[in-house]
């Protein structure tokens, strides 16, 4: 628990290297692109902006990560470093519409 | 609305199974019921809270805000997790007891409860803002199947509870003597899974280093969104593919817990050394 305390006040300090930025948008309950690619072994900070009025979690198991996204609003995010591969994901709220996949190569 | 009811399942059940399990774990504690309604309803009004301010919340520390919150809020119930254990460790066997002889213990027995209180609301705190937040969605929307969807959200709130109350009904028939070293085994368990998701959320917002990532694949023969393994995830921490740091927090809490209640025991058997007393409970 110290450890998790020391983190939050080295915060600042603990900035790894810049990683490209990815954004991925949600409108009408869809993932624009549906589809993108991430290099392998990189870790990225991916931006997820949502368009529509209601709110989105942004879900994949294959990637590890959850998170909510207010309509209107933009998360960010890291993911990876990822082996090569295909990884999908969904936006949990609108399972049926909202699907995507990032490729990493 | 079979969908609605599935997301709202799975959101429940986690807050289920964690009331179940300390609503068994703290039956001889005077009052605890009412306690833990208690915490049930703080919780309800801190999701309600926290739904509504979640856009304040996501904008926070560059984007990162909620997931910084959910660690806070996942360590300070590994905490509570671990407070809880340390003293059933030192009391259980007293309340065991003097199941009936409840006035003498009653301070000690309110510092409990808060604790109680603090664990169940925390637990609903969390998973039921992103229910609050799902059903609102559904409710924004117009279009005729929010109604339908709606009645999918009750039923998943009911399997939900379904499910906790069967783990709380399950272990109260396990026998007394094996009953607090079962439930502290699951705490301790429960904890250590909690410690895994706060390391978790600190990854994926960038704080920590994620080591080994993953560390293994299991998700093609037990994947997370399944029955069994959205229950194991709950109980015991159940990770298809964790990161390295996951695990390091995972033993880290297991490990210092079990010190911990193994050090909480001993006054209560002095110098005396008595070995059939210690079935290894830590």
């Amino acid at each position: 628990m110290q450890k998790l305390l020391l983190s939050f006040l080295l915060m600042p300090a603990i900035s790894f290297a810049a990683e490209a930025d990815y954004t991925l948008t949600i409108k009408d309950h869809r993932f624009q692109p549906a589809e993108f690619s991430i290099p392998a072994g990189k870790k990225i900070k991916l931006i997820v902006t949502n368009q529509d009025s209601s709110p989105e979690e942004f879900e994949s198991s294959a990637l590890n990560r959850e998170k909510v996204i207010m309509g209107g609003q933009s998360g960010t995010l890291y993911i990876g470093p990822l082996d090569s591969g295909r990884y999908p994901f969904m936006g949990e709220f609108n399972q049926t519409t909202a699907q995507g996949v990032i490729v990493a190569e | 609305m079979f969908g609605t009811a599935i997301i709202v399942f799975r959101e429940v059940l986690e807050a289920a199974l964690i009331i179940g399990i300390v609503a068994a774990a703290t039956r001889n504690v005077p009052n605890s019921k009412r306690w833990l309604a208690a915490g049930l309803i703080a919780g309800l009004c801190g999701a309600g809270i926290v739904a509504a301010f979640t856009d304040v919340i996501g904008s926070m520390a560059s984007g990162v805000g909620q997931e910084i919150l959910n660690a806070i809020i996942l360590s300070i119930a590994v905490l509570m997790l671990a407070w809880h254990n340390i003293w059933m460790s030192s009391h259980g066997a007293a309340l065991a007891a003097s199941a009936r002889a409840v006035g003498k213990n009653i301070s000690d027995g309110r510092s409990e409860c808060s604790i109680l209180l603090i664990i169940v609301g925390l637990a609903v705190l969390r998973e039921g803002s992103e229910t609050v937040l799902f059903l609102y969605g559904i409710a924004a929307s117009e279009g005729a199947g929010a109604s339908s969807m709606m009645l999918g959200g009750l039923i998943g709130v009911a399997a939900g509870a379904a499910l906790g109350y069967t783990m709380y009904a399950g272990m109260l028939r396990v026998p007394m003597r094996w009953f607090f070293t079962a439930t502290g085994i699951l705490i301790l368990l429960l904890a250590a899974g909690m410690a895994s998701q706060t390391a978790h959320f600190l990854i994926q917002a960038d704080l920590l280093p994620s080591l080994a990532s993953p560390l293994w694949d299991t998700s093609a023969v037990l994947p997370e969104a399944s029955l069994i393994g959205m229950v194991l995830h709950t109980l015991i921490g159940y990770d298809s593919r964790p990161a390295g740091m996951q695990l390091v927090f995972y033993v880290t809490a297991l490990v210092t817990i079990a010190i911990g209640m193994k050090l909480a025991k001993r006054p209560v058997k002095p110098i005396a050394t008595k070995s059939i007393n210690s079935p290894g409970a830590a």
